[in-house]
C-alpha cells in the first residue's frame, strides 16, 4: 500500500491550490503607493557604436520622472562572472564588465542602453519611444557566427579581446596525448559533427522587478523574479550598486517558473532599485513577452565534433570532443561553468571508457547571453554521447542496446572515478536499462513497425542511457575548478511555542513543490502531520543564507540542511525530555512524535516538548537555552549521479516530413523518492521541454543579428498534442551514498536524458525506411525531415 | 497601445459613413488587428466595430450556395454550416485554437489576406462571391497577392456566398509554431470542373494551382496528382520549409484532400 503521508507519499502539492484559484502573489501582482514605471530602450540593432543620446525630448514628455542612460552607471560595478575558468595555456579567461545599462557599445539586439521612469506605464513607453528616436546608433558589422568570430579580430564584440574568445579549455588537458593515441590505435573511429540548438527560456512568468527604497532607514527591497534571492543580494550589494547587504532585502515571491534564466541577476533589478532611491517611490518593470526572448539568459548553443574509438565490437576506447560555446555579448553569471564543468566532466557517460578528452572554446558574439538552461551543459554531453553511439552503432552493424549494455560501469566498480574527474557514488545503469526495455516492449517493436508501416508511417525506436552530475555542488571542489562562491545550502526549523513549525529554507520553489515536499519530510522526521508545517522561502530578511534553486540541487543539500536542523530539534528535545521526565539523557528515545524513557511507559509528546521550551518553568534553565529553533548548512560531500534509460518511438510521414512521438519510457534511478507524484512530474515537464527542443524550438540570429524567432508565431513551444502520454518508473533506486535522505535530484533529468532519444527514434525510422541519413540537427522539424529524404 | 475612438453601428450603411472618417479603420474579430495595437504598429483612430451589425452575421442557405456573413466567428461557421458545407465547416473550426474560433470571423480573415490563412483557400478553393457594401466579387478576382484584395477605400467585405460542391475537403500542414498553414489544400469537385486552391506556400497569397485542377478534373484521384511537378519559383523560403519543401507539401496535400473528400 503506498504512504498516505511523510517521506515517500504522493502528498498533494499545497501550493497549487492557490496557483490554480488565481491566489498566488507574483511580482507584478504587487501594487504598491506611489509606484512608478520604469520601461527599457533597447538595441534594435545587434551591434553598434552609442554616437549620441539626446534625453530632453524624452524627459520632457508627459508624466516622465526621470531618464537613466549608461553614462549613469559608468561607475557602478559591473556584474560578475559566477566562475573564472582557465584557458588551456594557463591564461585566465577574458572577463568584459557586464554594465546595468550598455555604455559606449550596444552588443546585441535588446540590449538596453537607456530607460524612463514615468507616471503610467503608457507615459514610460512614449518617452522610451522618443528617446529611441533621439538615439545615433552607428552600426557596426554584426558578429554572429561562432568559426568566424574567433577567426576574425578585425571585428570585436568587445574591443578589448581581439578574437572574441572567452577561453580556450581542455578537460583534462594531460589525458590529451593519451587520448590521441587511443584514436591512432583504434580499429574504428565514428566522428560526428552536431549542433545543439540554442533555446530561449520561455518561463510562463516573464522576469519583473519592484525596486523601493526606504529614505527613513536607507534601505532598500527588491521584489523580483529570482530562483536564487540570496545570490541576487550579493551581487547587487556587493558587486554592482554597493549598497551594505544588510540594507538590502531581495524578495522572490511566487515565480512562474525559471528554468535557469531567473538563477542570474539582471541590470534591470539594479536599475529599478537606483532610480526607487533617486525618486522616493517604488518603480516597477514587468517584461513584455519580446523582451524575454530578446534579453532572458538563452540556453545550449553549442557546435561540436565529437569522435569515438572503439573496437569492431563497439567497446569504447575513447571520446575526443572538440566544442564552441556561444556565451552571447556578455557574460551571465553562469555562463563560463555550464560549457565546461557542468558539460566536460560528463563526458565519459555511464560509460567505463578509458579515455576522454575535451576542448571547449566559449566566444562573444552579438546575440543574447547563454547561460544555464534545464540540465546546463549535461543535455550538451548527453546529446553527443547518445548520438555518436549510435552512429557507430550503424556504421558497425551493432546492436544499440547491447552496445551500451556492454560498455556500462558494473555495479561492482563504485565509486568509480571517471576519467573527466567526477566520482561516481553509485548507480545501477543495467538495471534502468532492463526496465525500460520491459517498459518499452523491445521486443515487440518488430510488430508495431509493421503496424505502422500499414498506415503509411515509417516507425522508429531511439535509445538514450544518460548520467548527470546535480546535487550541486561541494564548495572546496568548485573553489578549487574557479567559482566564486559556495554551494552549500541552509534551512531553519523554527518549532514554535504551540508545536507547529516554521522552515526557513535557502532554497527557492518556482513550480517545483518545497512546500509540499519539504513539509513532508519534516513532518515524517518529526512524528507530526504535514499540516502541522509551513515552509518560508524566498525573502532574505526571513530566511538562512541560501544558493537558491537549479541544478537539481533543492532536495539534495538544502533538503539536507533541513534534514540535519530536524536532527538538531531532536536532539535538543532528548535533552528537555530527559529533564522533564526525569531521566538521563541516555535513556531518551523519540519516535512516532514522542520522547520515550527507554523501557518504561514514561513519554512527553512532541509538542509538551515544544511548550515546555518556549514557557519553562519545569526546564534545565542552567544547562540549556529555552526556545527550539535551529539552523544547519549543509555542504555536500559530492556531487549526485542520477542516471536512466530514455526509448522512445516516433512516426515518420514520409510525404510531410513530420515527426510525432507516440511513445516515451523513463527508467530512472533518483535514489529515494520523496514524493513519487512530484518526481513523475518533473519527469513529464523535463521530457516535453527536450522533445521541444529535438523536435520544435529553433532560436535563429539572421546574419546581421537579428532574432527571427522572437515571438511564438516563429518560436515553436512544445503543446499538449506534440507529446505522448509519458511512461514514468522510478523503482530502479540506488540510494545517495553521501546524503542521508539518499536522494539524487529529478528536476533536469528530463530535459538531459530526452532530446538524443527523439533524434536516434527519427534516424531509426528514417533507416528502416530506405534513407541512408547519418544525422539532422535540432530541432528535427518536418521540413529539415523532408530534405535530408529527398536531398 | 495608443489611444483610440471605438464605435459599434448596427448597419451596414452605418458602419459606411463612419468608416469615411480619417484615421477610421474596420474591426471586425480583432485577432490581426488588436495584436498589431498593441505592439504599436497600428495606430487608428477610431475603430469601427463590425461585429454589431446582424444583417453581417450567421450561415444560411440561399440562392447560390451558402451564405456566410461577414461577422460570422469562425466557430459559428464550424457548428452551423456542417450540414450544409461540412468541408467548410471543418476549415473553420480548424483556424487557430478555440478563443480565435469565438471572435475571429471571416469578412476579417479574408480583408486581411493574409498569405497563411485557412480561409482564402476556402472562398477561392469553391469559387465562391465576396459581397461588399458596394459590390459583388468573384474570388478569383478578389484575392489579389499577400495581404492585397480587390477592396476599395471605403469597402468592407459583408459576407460571402458559396457554391456547393459535389465534394470537397481542406488539409492544412500546421505552421510548428503558429500553427497558421504552413501549407493548407482545399479541393472541390464540381460539375463543371475541380477547384485546387493553396495557401501559405506562395509570394503572391493564396492560389488555385492550375495543374492539379487539370489532372483531378479528369481523374478525381489521389493518384491523378502523384507524380504532379510543382512549379516552386514563387514559393515561400522561410525558418520552416523551402520552396521546394512547400512545393511538395502542395502536391502531397492535394492528394491527401482528394481522398478526404471520398
Amino acid at each position: 500500500m503506498p504512504k498516505d503521508h511523510g517521506i515517500g507519499a504522493s502528498s498533494k502539492r499545497r501550493e497549487d491550490v492557490r496557483f490554480l484559484t488565481g491566489e498566488g502573489v507574483y511580482t507584478d501582482d504587487m501594487a504598491l503607493h506611489g509606484q512608478t514605471y520604469a520601461v527599457f530602450v533597447r538595441s534594435t540593432v545587434a551591434h553598434g557604436r552609442i554616437k549620441s543620446i539626446n534625453t530632453k525630448a524624452a524627459a520632457s514628455m508627459p508624466g516622465v520622472l526621470a531618464v537613466f542612460t549608461g553614462e549613469d552607471f559608468k561607475d557602478v560595478g559591473g556584474n560578475p562572472a559566477g566562475w573564472l575558468i582557465k584557458s588551456r595555456n594557463g591564461e585566465p579567461m577574458r572577463e568584459p564588465k557586464r554594465p546595468v545599462l550598455a555604455h559606449g557599445k550596444v552588443r546585441h539586439v535588446g540590449d538596453v542602453y537607456a530607460a524612463v521612469v514615468a507616471e503610467t506605464y503608457q507615459q514610460a513607453k512614449d518617452a522610451a519611444q522618443q528617446l529611441a528616436d533621439d538615439t545615433v546608433i552607428e552600426e557596426l558589422p554584426a558578429i554572429i557566427d561562432m568559426a568566424k568570430a574567433l577567426a576574425d579580430s578585425s571585428n570585436r564584440v568587445h574591443d578589448e579581446i581581439p578574437d572574441n574568445q572567452c577561453y580556450d579549455w581542455g578537460w583534462i588537458e594531460d589525458n590529451r596525448a593519451a587520448v590521441d593515441a587511443a584514436f591512432k590505435s583504434a580499429p574504428h573511429v565514428t566522428t560526428l559533427e552536431l549542433v545543439n540548438n540554442r533555446l530561449v527560456p520561455n518561463a510562463m512568468e516573464p522576469r519583473a522587478s519592484i525596486g523601493e527604497y526606504f529614505p527613513g532607514t536607507g534601505d532598500y527591497k527588491l521584489t523580483t523574479t529570482s530562483q536564487n534571492p540570496h545570490l541576487t543580494r550579493l551581487l547587487v550589494a556587493a558587486f554592482v550598486l554597493g549598497i551594505p547587504e544588510n540594507k538590502l532585502t531581495v524578495v522572490a515571491p511566487d515565480v512562474g517558473g525559471g528554468f535557469g534564466s531567473k538563477i542570474y541577476h539582471y541590470g534591470e533589478e539594479a536599475l529599478v532599485l537606483a532610480a526607487s532611491k533617486l525618486l522616493g517611490r517604488p518603480v516597477r518593470w514587468t517584461a513584455e513577452r519580446s523582451e524575454s526572448f530578446l534579453s532572458d539568459a538563452h540556453g545550449r548553443d553549442h557546435v561540436t565534433k565529437i569522435e569515438l574509438a572503439c573496437d569492431k565490437e563497439g567497446n569504447f576506447l575513447a571520446f575526443r570532443t572538440e566544442t564552441m560555446a556561444n556565451v552571447g555579448a556578455y557574460l551571465s553569471n553562469f555562463a563560463t561553468v555550464t560549457p565546461t564543468f557542468l558539460h566536460g566532466t560528463l563526458m565519459a557517460g555511464p560509460y567505463k571508457v578509458p579515455h576522454v578528452y575535451v576542448n571547449v572554446k566559449t566566444v562573444f558574439t552579438n546575440t543574447a547571453p547563454v547561460d544555464a538552461y534545464r540540465g546546463a551543459g549535461r543535455p550538451e554531453a548527453t546529446y553527443s554521447l547518445e548520438r555518436v553511439i549510435d552512429k557507430m552503432c550503424r556504421e558497425l552493424g551493432l546492436d544499440p542496446f547491447e552496445v551500451r549494455r556492454k560498455n556500462f560501469i558494473t555495479t561492482d566498480m563504485f565509486p568509480y572515478t571517471t576519467p573527466v574527474a567526477l566520482v561516481y557514488d553509485t548507480g545501477n545503469y543495467h538495471a534502468t536499462l532492463d526496465k525500460a526495455m520491459v517498459m518499452a516492449d523491445v521486443a515487440g517493436f518488430a510488430k508495431r513497425r509493421a503496424e505502422s508501416a500499414k498506415r503509411g508511417k515509417l516507425r522508429g525506436m531511439g535509445l538514450s542511457t544518460w548520467i548527470e552530475a546535480c546535487g550541486i555542488a561541494p564548495s572546496h571542489l568548485v573553489g578549487i575548478l574557479g567559482s566564486r562562491v559556495g554551494l552549500y545550502d541552509a534551512a531553519t526549523v523554527r518549532v514554535n511555542a504551540t508545536g507547529n513549525i516554521s522552515v526557513m529554507v535557502g532554497a527557492h520553489s518556482h513550480g517545483q513543490g518545497h512546500e509540499t515536499v519539504f513539509a513532508q519530510i519534516v513532518a515524517d522526521k518529526l512524528g507530526i502531520p504535514e499540516s502541522s508545517v509551513a515552509i518560508v522561502h524566498g525573502d532574505t530578511s526571513k530566511i538562512p543564507f541560501g544558493m537558491g534553486s537549479y541544478g537539481s540541487r533543492s532536495l539534495a543539500v538544502c533538503g539536507v540542511a533541513m534534514t540535519k536542523a530536524v536532527d538538531k530539534i531532536i536532539a535538543k528535545g532528548k535533552k528537555i525530555a530527559a529533564h522533564m521526565l526525569e531521566a538521563p539523557e541516555g535513556d531518551i528515545t523519540f519516535a512516532d512524535g514522542k520522547f520515550s524513557v527507554a523501557g518504561t511507559d514514561k513519554a512527553k509528546t512532541f509538542g509538551e516538548i515544544a511548550f515546555s521550551a518556549y514557557v519553562p518553568h519545569n526546564y534545565p534553565l542552567e544547562t540549556l537555552e529555552p526556545g527550539l529553533e535551529e539552523t544547519a548548512f549543509y555542504d555536500p560531500a559530492n556531487f549526485t549521479y542520477p542516471a536512466g534509460a530514455y526509448i522512445c518511438e516516433v512516426e515518420v510521414d514520409e510525404g510531410t516530413g513530420k515527426v510525432d512521438v507516440v511513445a516515451f519510457h523513463c527508467a530512472d534511478d533518483f535514489g529515494n523518492v520523496m514524493n513519487p507524484m512530484i518526481v513523475e512530474g518533473q519527469v513529464h515537464g523535463g521530457v516535453g521541454q527536450g522533445i521541444g527542443q529535438a523536435l520544435l524550438e529553433s532560436t535563429t540570429y539572421d546574419e546581421n543579428g537579428q532574432l527571427l524567432t522572437g515571438s511564438y508565431m516563429d518560436y515553436a513551444m512544445p503543446r499538449a498534442d506534440d507529446v505522448p502520454f509519458y511512461n514514468v518508473d522510478y523503482s530502479c533506486q540506488t540510494a545517495c551514498t553521501h546524503n542521508p535522505l539518499g536522494v539524487k535530484g529529478c528536476g533536469e533529468a528530463g530535459a538531459i536524458g530526452s532530446p538524443p532519444a527523439v533524434v536516434n527514434a527519427v534516424l531509426d525510422a528514417l533507416n528502416a525506411g530506405g534513407y541512408k541519413v547519418d544525422h539532422i540537427d535540432m530541432p528535427v522539424s518536418p521540413g529539415r525531415v523532408w530534405q535530408a529524404m529527398n536531398g | 497601445m495608443h489611444n483610440f475612438d471605438f464605435v459599434k453601428p448596427s448597419s451596414i450603411a452605418e458602419a459606411a459613413k463612419l468608416l469615411g472618417q480619417d484615421g477610421a479603420q474596420p474591426l471586425s474579430g480583432g485577432q490581426t488587428l488588436m495584436p498589431t495595437m498593441k505592439q504599436r504598429l497600428a495606430a487608428p483612430s477610431v475603430l469601427v466595430s463590425l461585429t454589431g451589425i446582424d444583417e453581417m452575421k450567421g450561415v444560411c442557405m440561399g440562392d447560390g450556395g451558402l451564405h456566410v456573413g461577414a461577422a460570422t466567428a469562425h466557430a459559428v461557421v464550424a457548428k452551423d454550416a456542417a450540414k450544409h458545407y461540412p468541408a467548410l465547416a471543418a476549415l473553420a473550426g480548424g483556424i487557430g485554437d478555440p478563443a480565435v474560433r469565438s471572435r475571429g470571423t471571416i469578412g476579417g480573415s479574408i480583408a486581411n489576406n493574409d498569405p497563411s490563412a485557412c480561409y482564402p483557400a476556402g472562398v477561392l478553393g469553391s469559387g465562391s462571391t465576396v459581397v461588399t457594401n458596394k459590390r459583388k466579387i468573384a474570388a478569383d478576382d478578389y484575392f489579389q497577392g499577400m495581404f492585397t484584395t480587390a477592396l476599395e477605400e471605403g469597402e468592407f467585405v459583408t459576407g460571402v456566398t458559396f457554391p456547393i460542391p459535389a465534394k470537397a475537403a481542406y488539409v492544412k500542414f500546421n505552421q510548428p509554431a503558429s500553427r497558421f498553414a504552413l501549407t493548407g489544400v482545399f479541393v472541390a469537385k464540381f460539375k463543371s470542373g475541380v477547384r485546387v486552391a493553396v495557401t501559405g506556400a506562395s509570394n503572391n497569397g493564396v492560389f488555385r494551382w492550375a495543374e492539379g485542377e487539370a489532372a483531378l478534373s479528369k481523374s478525381f484521384s489521389a493518384d491523378a496528382v502523384k507524380g504532379l511537378a510543382v512549379d516552386d519559383s514563387d514559393m515561400i523560403s522561410d525558418l520552416h520549409g523551402t520552396a521546394a519543401y512547400r512545393a511538395n507539401l502542395v502536391r502531397v496535400l492535394t492528394g491527401r484532400a482528394v481522398t478526404a473528400a471520398g
